[in-house]
């Protein structure tokens, strides 16, 4: 057995000699190592002695394993494992919400692409081959493929013990049975979209002498992973050590386990250190994505546009697990009118089991759906009404104060309607390009199709509200850890979390927050991992709000007992004191002593969690609760496009979005996250989607699943306002998924207005707007 | 199989070499440069390009085998590599370094002969200067997760190396080949725009 516990390359702390507090825009401490190619991904990760995992996945979406045979598999040379659901050690079963995922496929696999055997070999070549040796004998059965009948239908085969509706959730409250003057509906379906992160799944599983095992991983939440592998694994919670690795994108496609149990398994089977490395193609089928759904809208109002009522019905594919299709639902009809005040509600979801791959957690959960079928509803209204869609948008916005259908009181600002006027007011690109066009700038780009000749522009909004945190009664706190030292004369602050920097920047914000709090410039963030308590996941535009607020209140903690040492040696009220510069401040008599010579060589350590408002279940019956979310967030976009129509191709000139960020505690970087987020968004609406047919993923590449590249991306203006939530630390609010939910209708809206066509289905296809 | 092929300036030799190998799996896997990063595989997202006798490839395409002899550039020597070529340009006159004395890679033989690895302090990041692409993708903000930005380091280095003042549609053109799922493209372009900036101001200064 290998006594090495750490691999090669590994999680560094970072410390590069940046400054920069709140407010500022501080450079990534760990960019120097990202642009040098230094920086440890858990792809990366080598270890003396190591072996390669490969994962044998079902090629049927629904079959009865009748028997496996690994003994082929076996006898090729190099291979050091074989192994099957026998060999899980503990509970093979897991799940985020219901446990009802096999570790390893058992009687029956329920989609394409389920994990049924392992394989751990010298060469991931010997690993791939060995795997083709494995005889798996499957009867094959007949898929459950659409979600709708899934909910419905009671003769079909139950995929689980309880049935196939994973959650049904109403939310009604006014009149559902209210009339109105002008009534819209229509049926809106929206894709399976692929959080499309670039660097697959992926880690190192390191035997430990104490017969437990190290991993090293990239993932959004260690210790929800390392609580479901320790439980598969048989083995106590001390002796599983997570540790996170660089993380090559996450978007909600890293909260549920992938690669994790199976490379311990193999790791603690071999003795030997076990890497899984997934590629593309893997990865497609490695991972949850984002529930596609089919929505029934119909919105009333009146003459003078004002919304009486809406009435919804929602079907969220979750396809053959649950991971997050409770929550989708939750989500989805808790925020299912938009950010508008409707007196009369009727809303429904279902999330639903099938045998199509399994759905759930993306960017923008359970709120991308409704928002697209919202604000398409929307536009469509304003049309009936003869009405400029902006005005009907802000005629009917939430504020403040309002309630909405669920109950809850929005307790904190809501500036939609200013959102909206701030993006109005935005000039719009010029009409008239330069002659001759640069096809560059035109539909279908270098492919020339077009030098202006059938193209229209089309011009649409949209603005949408979004949770932040966990809802319905999670309690998703955070843990930091920090402690206060003199290190070569200088004051240090050592910040230790589990908050998973999976590109969104949260590390630097840790930083930026203990050297606003503690007065000095140099903290080292310590790499996450279990060691310390849980921060809860990378996701629900959480972690600057939860985790920020757990290094905030630990600086608190470290300061209130350097103030009392300071207090009783200089006989000052604590009250009176505060640390700026490396120095201890009397508001009194002024500057009373260097940090550094106030601590000595006594470090201050201080662990302290961050605990959000409570928050309650929404009744069964109609929904209602007195607080479903934590906190709203609001973004609205304005989109510009051309259309050739002749080719049915679009190209998106301009996308700019107007977002409330509460306070941006790093600008820079809330830009960057509303870029980026937009830029999800706009894939969605017009290239991004999983094909599934019969259960079976079509385009597991990214030669046919399309995300935008920098030529399908326009220049986006980025306004960000800051309106504090009185009840979040700093008066932060949610940045990172707002501004993909309300990307994507703008688009569509803007191809409406282009082409005058409805356009039910996102993304929007060459075939829906040229007919053929 | 054994391949022999030079990387970032130094001899590099492989052995046991499967006919399958990629040029990216050896150099991640057998020389300990895990800099060019696999994301796709199949030449769609970029993150593995590389300069392969100077010109921008996806290492995942390039069969171990085709390097045999030729000179590779990875992101781990980007920063040598700029330095040396805007030496060789300050030697010999021209701006780009594209007409520099080594032909279309930039390096000289000499150059070459003399280029060692120098040690990047783990802990700090320090002690390897920067690129000025490399410098202005941190300071732009054009790096999150990171992923990406090690082929788009090296193929926005070989754009500003044959166009010294690229247009925006120049430099979306260059990059089309480079997926990033982050940053929504903004500041990579910001981050392009800037280091070509200082290039020109660099320019005019001499």
């Amino acid at each position: 057995m290998s006594n090495q516990t750490s691999p090669a390359r590994t999680p560094q702390d970072l410390n590069d000699a940046i400054t920069g507090g709140i407010g500022d825009s501080p450079l990534r401490p760990d960019g120097t190592l990202k642009v040098t190619g230094e920086f440890a991904y858990s792809s990366d990760l080598w270890a003396e002695d190591m072996l390669w995992g490969a994962t044998l996945r079902s090629p049927h979406p629904y079959a009865r394993i009748k028997s496996i045979d690994v003994g082929p598999a076996l006898k090729q040379p190099g291979v050091y494992a074989a192994l099957t659901h026998k060999d899980v050690p503990g509970e093979n079963i897991y799940g985020l919400k219901i446990a009802d995922t096999p570790a390893l496929a058992e009687g029956y696999v329920r989609y394409q692409g389920e994990p049924v055997a392992l394989i751990a070999a010298d060469h991931p070549e010997t690993a791939r081959r060995a795997m083709e040796k494995i005889v798996v004998d499957y009867e094959v059965l007949e898929p459950i493929t659409d979600p709708e009948r899934a909910a419905h239908d009671d003769t079909l085969p139950k995929l689980h013990p309880e049935g196939n509706v994973v959650r049904y959730q109403p939310v009604i409250c006014g009149d559902p049975e209210a009339k109105a003057d002008v009534v819209v509906s229509d049926v809106y379906t929206l894709g399976m979209q692929d959080q499309a992160f670039l660097g697959p799944e992926s880690g190192l599983a390191i035997p430990a002498e104490d017969g437990g095992v190290d991993l090293f991983l990239a993932t959004q939440h260690l210790h929800s992973d390392h609580r479901q592998t320790a439980r598969a694994l048989g083995l106590p919670a001390e002796k599983v050590r997570f540790t996170m690795s660089g993380v090559g994108g996450a978007f909600g496609g890293r909260e549920d386990l992938s690669m994790q149990i199976h490379a311990c398994m193999l790791a603690l089977h071999t003795g030997k250190p076990v890497k899984i490395v997934y590629d593309r193609f893997e990865s497609f089928f490695g991972h949850v994505h984002r529930h596609p759904a089919k929505m029934y809208y119909e919105h009333g109002a009146t003459k003078d546009g004002k919304l009486v009522y809406v009435k919804a019905k929602m079907y969220f594919d979750g396809g053959a697990y649950a991971s997050k299709t409770p929550v989708v639902v939750g989500n989805a009809t808790s925020l299912g009118t938009g950010p508008y005040q409707v007196p009369n509600v009727k809303i429904e979801g279902w999330g639903l089991y099938t045998n199509n791959p399994p759905c759930g957690a993306m960017r923008g959960l359970g709120a991308v759906q409704p928002a697209y079928a919202v604000e398409s509803q929307m536009d469509k209204l304003a049309k009936a009404l003869d009405m400029d869609p902006v005005e009907l948008r802000q005629r009917n916005a939430v504020e403040q104060g309002y309630t909405m259908h669920t109950g809850q009181v929005l307790d904190s600002p809501a500036p939609v309607a200013e959102l909206l006027q701030r993006l109005k007011d935005m000039p719009l690109p010029p009409e008239n390009r330069t002659e001759p066009a640069d096809v560059r700038d035109l539909p279908g780009g270098v492919s020339n199709t077009t030098h202006g000749e059938g193209m229209v522009r089309g011009v649409g909004y949209s603005v949408i509200i979004k949770n932040v945190c966990y809802a319905e009664g999670a309690d998703d706190y955070s843990t930091a850890r920090v402690r206060l030292e003199a290190i070569g004369g200088e004051p240090v602050a050592l910040v230790h979390s589990a908050a998973a920097e999976v590109g969104q920047g949260v590390d630097t914000v840790q930083q930026q927050i203990a050297r606003t709090e503690l007065g000095v410039e140099r903290v080292t963030i310590h790499p996450s991992d279990t060691q310390v308590g849980d921060a809860g996941s990378s996701s629900a535009s959480r972690q600057t709000y939860i985790t920020g607020g757990a290094v905030k209140n630990a600086c608190e903690a470290v300061r209130e007992v350097l103030f009392e040492r300071v207090a009783q040696r200089f006989g000052e009220s604590p009250a009176d004191l505060s640390l700026s510069g490396g120095k201890v401040v009397s508001a009194v008599t002024g500057v009373l002593a260097d940090l550094v010579d106030v601590l000595g060589d006594d470090a201050i350590e201080e662990t302290r969690e961050y605990h959000h408002l409570p928050t309650y279940g929404m009744d069964p019956e109609a929904g209602q609760s007195q607080r479903v979310h934590v906190q709203h967030a609001y973004s609205a976009h304005r989109a510009v496009v051309d259309v050739d129509t002749e080719l049915g191709l679009v190209k998106v000139v301009q996308l700019d979005c107007s977002q409330d960020v509460g306070k941006a505690v790093n600008p820079d970087a809330v830009v960057g996250q509303i870029q980026g987020g937009s830029t999800q968004g706009l894939g969605l609406a017009v290239m991004e989607e999983i094909q599934v047919k019969d259960g079976k993923i079509r385009n597991p590449s990214f030669t046919d699943y399309l995300i935008p590249t920098i030529l399908d991306t326009p220049p986006m203006t980025v306004d960000v306002i800051e309106k504090a939530d009185p009840n979040s630390p700093y008066g932060v609010r949610g940045v990172g998924e707002p501004p993909t939910i309300s990307a994507t209708p703008a688009v569509m809206n803007a191809i409406r207005n282009a082409t005058g066509l409805s356009l039910t289905h996102a993304p929007v296809k060459p075939e829906h707007i040229c007919g053929s | 199989m054994r391949v022999n092929f030079t990387v970032n300036g130094r001899k590099q030799e492989a052995d046991d070499v499967w006919e399958g190998e990629s040029l990216l799996y050896v150099l991640r896997e057998r020389m300990g440069l895990p800099g060019s990063k696999n994301a796709c595989e199949q030449g769609e997202c970029g993150s593995c390009t590389v300069r392969l006798d100077g010109v921008p490839v996806c290492s995942c395409l390039v069969a171990a085998g085709q390097a045999e002899g030729r000179e590779v550039v990875t992101v781990e020597g980007l920063a040598d590599f700029a330095k040396q070529r805007e030496q060789a340009a300050h030697a010999g006159g021209c701006a780009s370094g594209a007409c520099g004395t080594s032909g279309t890679s930039g390096t000289s033989l000499d150059a070459a002969q003399q280029w060692s690895a120098k040690g990047t302090d783990s802990q700090t990041g320090e002690g390897g200067d920067l690129s000025p692409i490399q410098q202005a993708f941190i300071e732009a903000g054009a790096v999150q997760c990171g992923f990406c930005t090690p082929g788009l380091l090296v193929a926005a280095d070989e754009l500003l190396e044959r166009e010294a003042s690229p247009s925006d549609a120049d430099i979306r053109e260059a990059l089309s080949g480079n997926l990033c799922r982050c940053t929504g493209y903004e500041k990579i372009l910001d981050a392009v725009r800037l280091a070509a900036a200082r290039q020109a101001e660099t320019v005019e200064a001499s």
